[in-house]
């Protein structure tokens, strides 16, 4: 058997995925490249459906040149790759995936596998957070990238992290009425983080440009916001908030999107075995992945958010890398000048990272105004204060059980909304760790699954 | 340093039976440790269907599962907590002709132990639950069986053993035990307790702590294999079975349907079970042709879990035949959850007492002592 017999998927079509097939394909495999959804990207190049094309300068901004290299990679490799659209691998036992596509259940075995599954928003839950017309900033801007079309006519953004600038940015662009843009970290660590973020000049300049730009436009980003929630009896008719010196302010708004940071989508890693560490920075626990990208089960390889919160050009560069460590455990040399220019390459985002994550640190005081009565899992209709209960006179202090005793993360999304918030509260009534209280066991499948007759 | 602890009783296991056995040691005024791998109630008491059904029982259970149903009514105000306990009923189907046979000779032998079924025919079954799939061809009614949420049973079980003063060891798996002539010493890690009585109720690692004290037995991990779909309108208002086993379903009042069959994989060396996909898309085909509405539905989890099989599929309950004051409960090969009350008053009554009034002896661990047979080829399939 040559390697280029091996069966070699990736998972995720995102800046990651996209490089990962291209530097398989290169060393002559036919890698399987399996993505939810209907064409390559990911969220973070997400494109409009087919019939509905529309410049990506206007969509992508800065980046339009990178998105359309990576959309367009999907032609160039033509038959070089195996690509499966709108196909969910919904588990993995051993070396074997089980697939949903087209409504027909199938299975596919691989010798190696990538996974490259990329990030989804963090929820912090707030007052009305399930009203009809709340969304994530990730959401906001899908809607925009995809379809075209704002979450609403007079929309407030609300973000702790680098999304909300650019979200806040493409809205304006994009004709928006923004009523509000509130950042929930303060302003000062950004000063503070000033000197270091300059160490990627490039990505810096954007986010102040989108800052500035909007500043000047009349929509300047409020630091420091202390509390918020939104208000309104069927839908979001407001969005009100304590501002950075304590007062109370409201805005009339239709819509609010509001998300805090990026938290990774690694169940496919967990059902595969992989070893998870705590990341303390980021609140979360990831897959365990060596800088060459590879993870503690062999055969099994990360790449980009899904495994550690690293942003577009990053994930590129290490799909690119797993890939070569793929590559080079199935026998074959490569190039081992690409894998140090890549490494040297990741290298220099790494002091950025940190300093980004310091300039937007965790809003611990969001976690602290949750009061009893806030929906945290909102598929099964859980509460903070059932979940604080089940820690006070049930003696829940681990998230498994918790889950055991409330339903939460139960429901449709099987914690992946609601798992990191109910992490925090547990922790602080438990008067332990987010570290210490775990995070919730993966079973399959990791997104619905219809009923059929299959065999 | 190792900490030493002295006590009456040490139960090594902490799920449902152990749990209710430590509450009435300790209302009898003795004092219990229990010392469990894991979390109280997490092991096969706390993963398994969530059925409280004493129709399709091995006959020779039927007396402790007599005992165990009453105590289901009691449970919420024992233990101040809702186990969501629901007496649905339970209604095993019939496929063929062969099974409607199979379910009247059931009947006819359990009435002799004392449980009353019901049987219905093609009409009279579709009359109770029009919406059965063509594959149906009649039924046995258990009215009294039930359902409850195996999640909750055990972890209020250990909270209330707690509260009576029961030391609970979690995240503590005995590594080593020994008799000597002043008791048992049970070594874990970082503790040592001396008891005079010992309770092997270790699930699945039952077996384990048996060949310790001489007694060896043919226990195989079991694991089964459930979904779960997304809250659906209620209409499935029975606990369902069928004959042959190979599939379970019911709804809970939040209106998911679990259904199962088949088993999960077992991972001996990290000592857990996953649910096998292969026998999750086999259970769908099994399940539809007995609720055909089901189509389409949305399966939002699965799960396994792990509990001990006994190749002839009864428990191992009672003394050691090696040495005094050891008590074994365990093997409840997949369907101990409606025993376990009862199960914790046996055990209490046997240190306390030295009997019980249950009829136990079938399930007395000496029918192994020249176990010849295989601990394989037995059915695959419970009854639930």
């Amino acid at each position: 058997m040559t390697i280029k017999d091996k069966s070699v998927v990736v998972i995720g079509a995102g800046p990651a995925g996209l490089r990962a097939v291209e530097a398989l394909s290169k060393a002559g495999l036919r890698p399987i490249l399996i993505d939810e959804a209907p064409l390559p990207g990911g969220q973070i190049y997400r494109q409009p459906p087919v019939g509905a094309r529309r410049d990506p300068k206007s969509l992508y901004g800065f980046e339009a040149t990178k998105a359309s290299d990576l959309h367009g990679l999907i032609v160039r490799l033509g038959d070089q790759i195996d690509y499966r659209p709108e196909t969910l691998v919904w588990g993995i036992e051993g070396h074997r995936l089980d697939i949903l596509s087209n409504g027909q259940f199938s299975q596919i075995s691989f010798d190696a596998l990538i996974l490259s599954t990329g990030a989804m928003d963090r929820v912090i839950p707030f007052p009305g957070w399930t009203l009809p017309g709340a969304f994530t900033l990730g959401a906001a801007q899908i809607a925009l990238k995809s379809q075209g079309v704002a979450i609403g006519r007079r929309v407030a953004l609300v973000g702790a992290g680098p999304l909300l600038p650019l979200v806040a940015y493409q809205y304006w662009k994009a004709g928006a009425t923004l009523c509000a843009v509130l950042d929930v970290t303060p302003f000062s660590p950004k000063v503070y983080n000033l000197l270091r973020l300059m160490r990627k000049p490039g990505t810096f300049a954007k986010g102040l440009w989108y800052t500035l730009r909007l500043a000047l436009a009349g929509h300047p980003i409020q630091s420091g916001v202390r509390a918020i929630r939104a208000e309104g009896a069927d839908r979001v008719e407001a969005l009100v908030w304590i501002d950075v010196s304590g007062k109370e302010r409201r805005v009339e708004v239709d819509a609010i999107g509001a998300s805090f940071g990026l938290k990774s989508e690694a169940q496919l890693a967990d059902l595969a075995g992989c070893r998870f560490v705590f990341d303390a920075k980021s609140r979360q626990w990831q897959p365990e992945r060596t800088p060459e990208g590879r993870s503690t089960v062999p055969g099994i390889y990360l790449a980009g958010d899904g495994s550690g919160i690293g942003g577009a050009d990053v994930a590129e560069l290490t799909g690119e890398m797993a890939a070569l460590s793929l590559i080079e455990d199935l026998g074959q040399p490569v190039e081992k000048a690409r894998i140090q220019d890549l490494a040297k390459q990741l290298d220099t985002y790494a002091p950025f990272r940190t300093a980004l994550e310091a300039a937007y640190p965790f809003p611990h005081h969001l976690i602290d105004q949750i009061d009893d009565s806030v929906m945290i899992c909102r598929c099964e209709g859980m509460t903070a204060g059932q979940l604080r209960q089940a820690v006070s006179q049930r003696g829940a202090t681990e998230m498994n059980r918790l889950k055991a005793l409330t339903r939460i993360g139960m429901g449709r999304c099987q914690g992946r909304v609601c798992g990191p918030a109910a992490a925090e509260v547990l922790a602080r009534e438990a008067k332990s760790t987010i570290e210490a209280v775990g995070r919730l066991r993966c079973n399959p499948p990791v997104k619905p699954i219809p009923v059929r007759e299959v065999f | 340093m190792r900490e030493r602890l002295r006590t009456d009783v040490a139960i090594v296991g902490g799920g449902i039976a152990a749990c209710a056995a430590a509450v009435e040691l300790r209302k009898a005024g003795l004092g219990v440790i229990i010392l469990e791998k894991g979390r109280c109630g997490s092991g096969a008491s706390g993963v398994n269907f969530g059925g409280v059904r004493q129709q399709g029982r091995d006959l020779r259970e039927l007396p402790l599962s007599a005992r165990a149903r009453p105590l289901w009514d009691g449970l919420n105000a024992l233990l101040g907590e809702d186990v969501e306990f629901e007496a649905t009923g339970h209604l095993k189907l019939a496929r063929s002709e062969q099974d409607m046979a199979e379910l009247e000779a059931y009947r006819v032998a359990a009435l002799g132990c004392g449980l009353d079924l019901t049987m219905l025919g093609a009409n009279a079954v579709r009359a109770e639950l029009p919406w059965l799939g063509d594959k149906v061809v009649g039924a046995s009614l258990s009215p009294t069986d039930g359902q409850a949420n195996p999640r909750v049973v055990g972890p209020a079980f250990a909270r209330l053993a707690a509260k009576l003063g029961v030391d609970i060891r979690e995240f503590t798996p005995v590594l080593s035990a020994s008799r000597s002539d002043t008791g048992f010493s049970i070594e874990s890690e970082t503790l040592s307790v001396s008891s005079r009585f010992l309770i092997n109720t270790a699930g699945a690692g039952g077996g384990l702590l048996a060949s310790i004290f001489g007694e060896p037995v043919p226990i195989t991990p079991q694991s089964p294999n459930m979904l779960v779909t997304e809250p659906l309108p209620y209409f499935i208002s029975r606990s369902i079975g069928v004959c042959g086993g190979d599939v379970y379903i019911r709804q809970v009042r939040r209106g998911n349907a679990i259904f199962g069959g088949g088993s999960g994989w077992h991972d001996p060396e990290l000592g857990f079970s996953r649910p096998s996909n292969e026998q999750s898309l086999g259970g769908m085909r099994r399940t539809l042709q007995l609720v055909p509405q089901l189509t389409n539905a949305q399966v939002i989890r699965t799960w396994s879990g792990t509990d001990g099989r006994m190749p002839d599929n009864i428990p191992v309950i009672g003394p050691s035949s090696t040495t005094p004051n050891l008590f074994h409960a365990f093997g409840f090969s997949g369907h101990g959850f409606q025993l376990s009350p009862a199960i914790g008053l046996i055990l209490a009554e046997l240190v306390t007492r030295g009997e019980t009034p249950s009829p136990i002896d079938p399930f007395s661990i000496k029918r192994f002592a020249n176990w010849q047979g295989s601990t394989t080829g037995i059915s695959d399939h419970t009854d639930h």
